[in-house]
């Protein structure tokens, strides 16, 4: 079950995902009906089971939301308004924003094998 | 009206039935016509993840898979699962795509395919799938073509396409239909509001459902021109 973010649990599962490879879940939306019931545009984005090597990753906190930076061999993954996580089927570090009617804004995930 | 003999309802996403074409499909089941669903995807990418949380990235296709089972009781419709992922539809092979509905088709020998119209139906998955269904139809022995029903949901069809050939009023079939949606637990909350109106807040979720689902409208598709 998705709970509300707490720091020192997060950055402790971060850490037993450094210096290994990872498959990670990333990814932003606001919708796919974002312009069908107001006029903004709709903006998505994700990737699947991109196998990364972290040499760092770090939580911070921001008022009620945190984000996420992950430093890999040759770059950095971010996600910022994240609001809960889970430790999924004992592996798997699920993180995820959500707006007050339960949907889902972001998500980066973390796991030694491929996701599903 | 003539009798159907089978009605499949072709759409991509577990909901897209129940918010779609759920009065539709009662009045189908109370003629006594066999009617199945052939489900897209499992709606893996879908961003409501129940209001309290109670999905996350990884459980969404499970919890929905079980969320459209029970809807498709409740309708008392076959469901049938094409297995393509979500928001990926689009980026499939059509021609592989319709075959595979096809194949289905033939065996099912529906005499009406609902589906959602190509380019007139908001969500990518919904305008490739309904391209691809179409495309099958096409595909088949004109003698044994079934008839197609093609659903526009953008906020412009009518200006775009007309008045549409068929328009059911569901209401009569309304209990049935908000039954069918709410058994999208996860989903049915998160989307009904998305329809409230700032003005007019205090509005029932039934309210809001009637006023923008109360009437199911169909193209029927025109293979010759
Ligand atoms: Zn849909």
């Amino acid at each position: 079950m998705m709970k509300r973010i707490e720091l020192e649990e997060v950055q402790q599962t971060l850490n037993t995902f450094l210096h290994k490879d990872i498959y990670i879940h990333l990814e932003t939306t606001n919708g796919a009906y974002a312009s069908h019931f107001n006029e903004s545009i709709n903006v998505g984005v994700f990737i699947r089971n991109a196998n990364v090597f972290c040499t760092q990753g770090k939580i911070v906190k921001d008022k009620a939301h945190y984000r996420v930076g992950l430093k890999t061999k040759n770059g950095w993954i971010y996600a910022e308004g994240l609001t809960h996580w889970e430790i999924y089927e004992d592996k798997q570090l699920l993180m995820a924003g959500h707006d007050t009617e339960g949907r889902l804004l972001v998500a980066l995930q973390l796991s030694e094998t491929p996701f599903k | 009206m003539n009798k159907e003999k089978h009605v499949v309802v072709i759409y991509p996403h577990p909901d897209d039935e129940s918010f779609g074409a759920a009065g539709t499909i009662t009045q189908f089941r109370k003629q006594g016509v066999p009617v199945t669903y052939l489900c897209g995807t499992l709606g893996e990418m879908g961003r409501n993840m129940g209001n309290p949380i109670i999905a996350n990235r990884e459980t969404v296709p499970e919890i929905r898979k079980k969320e459209l089972i029970n809807a498709c009781k409740l309708l008392d419709i076959d469901l049938h699962l094409l297995g393509y992922r979500d928001k990926t539809l689009e980026f499939e092979d059509v021609t592989e795509v319709a075959l595979h509905i096809k194949s289905l088709l033939e065996k099912l020998q529906p005499s009406l395919v609902i589906t959602h119209y190509p380019d007139h139906a908001v969500h990518p998955d919904h305008n490739a799938l309904g391209r691809a269904a179409i495309e099958a139809v096409r595909l088949m022995d004109e003698n044994l073509r079934p008839t197609v029903w093609a659903q526009a949901i953008t906020n412009t069809a009518y200006e775009d396409l007309g008045k549409p050939d068929i328009v059911y009023d569901v209401e009569p079939y309304f209990d049935q239909k908000m039954a069918a949606i709410q058994a999208h637990k996860t989903q049915a909350s998160g989307i009904l509001s998305g329809f409230k109106r700032k003005d007019k807040s205090n509005e029932s979720l039934r309210e809001i459902a009637l006023e923008r689902l109360g009437k199911e409208a169909f193209y029927i598709w025109d293979f010759k021109s």
